[in-house]
């Protein structure tokens, strides 16, 4: 087994489940729309001070983007799970982790990369200032990714299970913790016009460490659902 | 030998008698200590010069979530154990682990709210170890809740190894990251090893109650092991004629 064939695993797999979606596409669209809904909701709740929605919309961006993530979760394993595709994965002589990062890269690609063109709209609406939006989208380019990592370590813990859905959030939503709190700060951060450095590296660093992480026990976590 | 030991303790038969004889010793034990420590805490130690009589409640307060923390990584490091060697005896251990853990949490959290009220005049506030210990009941009751929606015990006690173990691994990033964002909690007293910046009159009290639920915490979970493993060796010979005797 030589790299190169790993390579092409890898791309095929990446392109499958591209191409899975893009025949989908409502299923690309709704996390999407809930992710704007909920967002718009929240002035209507709170009112509409703009001085209010300045000082919550990061945080209130960044919540929505988690739920709207957590939404779109179940579908990186569910149907793989449901046709038997997933156990033809284990089979396979690639490395199960890789396969997995393919798999995450595409979910994040399709539901992740629109959280990202939508956000300065938002941003927007909540009246935050252009830096503030700048760094908002740094943070959504560099967390999201972290957001379906994490998440498929609970997929992959949860797909067998038939309401696997309320038990995913209780296990992923406490692991989100540290990422809303390092992003929301880093916005709420540059809209008072400070550097974010420091925020914006722990992210990265969040990043690095789930990359690494997360798919093996995303493998793992896969054998033992399918056992 | 040793290695003997080991494999002897992994062997349910073995465990189920020799923690019927631990059980006893390790009640009695814990309950002196509680009864002592209690004494010297509530009795013995002098008011607070500044709390007055409100600190006491860290005699039960800070053992609690010294052992939320503790109990996490036992779990957790039960669940490694028995994912590596296939020690069934390690997945018990774990899962009966979970729900002692996410009580202790829970008491930590009450206690702590409860000393609160007359000290910061409010029941919740965000600050950091009160946050990151909420979190810390999430994790558990997360664990719980997967543990019991797996149907077969096997595969569950596999799954909730893996989910402990990226709970540990995100327990310090979350811990800081809550730290960073808000601290109001005062720093820790006790863990500054030269000098410690709690009287000894207080911290005697302290290490005993310490101990005690240490002690409380292996004769429960023993206890809830015991369950388990008759529950899921019921078909073997060994259960059988135990259940035949009594």
């Amino acid at each position: 087994m030589t790299s190169d064939s790993l390579l092409r695993a890898f791309s095929l797999l990446l392109k499958r489940d591209l191409t899975l979606a893009m025949r989908h596409r409502a299923e690309m669209i709704n996390p999407l729309l809930f992710f704007v809904l909920v967002t718009s909701l929240f002035p209507l709740g709170i009112g509409a001070d703009p001085k209010l929605l300045q000082a919550v919309g990061p945080g209130v961006i960044w919540v929505a983007a988690l739920l709207a993530a957590l939404l779109s979760l179940e579908g990186i394993f569910r149907s793989d799970f449901e046709d038997g595709t997933l156990e033809q994965f284990l089979l396979s002589s690639h490395p199960v982790s890789v396969l997995v990062i393919a798999k995450v890269l595409a979910h994040w690609l399709i539901t992740g990369l629109p959280l990202l063109v939508i956000s300065p709209l938002l941003g927007v609406l909540l009246g935050l200032p252009a830096d503030a939006i700048l760094i908002l989208l740094v943070t959504l380019a560099l967390g999201t990714p972290v957001l379906s990592l994490i998440g498929a370590v609970g997929v992959a813990l949860t797909v067998g299970l038939r309401k696997g859905g309320m038990i995913l959030s209780l296990l992923v939503l406490p692991l989100y913790v540290p990422l809303l709190i390092f992003a929301a700060s880093a916005v709420d951060t540059a809209a008072a016009g400070l550097p974010v450095t420091a925020h914006l590296s722990l992210i990265s660093a969040l990043l690095v460490l789930s990359l690494s992480l997360s798919p093996l026990a995303t493998a793992a976590a896969l054998r033992i659902s399918l056992s | 030998m040793f290695n003997n030991f080991f494999h002897k303790m992994a062997s349910p038969k073995y465990f189920y008698r020799i923690s019927g004889i631990l059980i006893p010793w390790l009640a009695a034990g814990s309950a002196l200590l509680f009864l002592a420590g209690l004494y010297y805490g509530l009795v013995k130690a002098p008011p607070d010069y500044q709390q007055g009589d409100s600190y006491r409640i860290m005699f039960i307060h800070v053992p609690a979530a010294w052992m939320s923390m503790f109990i996490y990584m036992v779990m957790a490091g039960a669940g490694a154990i028995g994912l590596i060697w296939r020690i069934k005896l390690a997945e018990i251990m774990a899962i009966s682990s979970a729900t002692i853990g996410a009580w202790f949490t829970f008491l930590a959290l009450v206690t702590g709210s409860i000393w609160g009220k007359p000290m910061w005049g409010t029941w919740w506030v965000w600050d950091a170890r009160l946050t990151s210990e909420l979190i810390l009941l999430f994790l558990y009751l997360g664990v719980i809740a997967l543990y019991n929606a797996i149907d077969d015990k096997r595969t569950a006690a596999r799954a909730v190894a893996i989910l402990a173990l990226v709970g540990v691994v995100n327990i310090p990033i979350i811990h800081y990251s809550v730290e960073w964002w808000n601290t109001l909690h005062q720093g820790p007293t006790v863990t500054k090893f030269d000098k410690p910046s709690i009287h000894l009159s207080m911290l005697i009290p302290l290490l005993q109650m310490a101990v005690a639920f240490k002690l409380y915490y292996a004769f429960v979970v023993l206890m809830r092991a015991r369950c388990e493993v008759l529950e899921r060796e019921r078909n073997t010979g060994w259960v059988r004629e135990l259940a035949e005797k009594t």
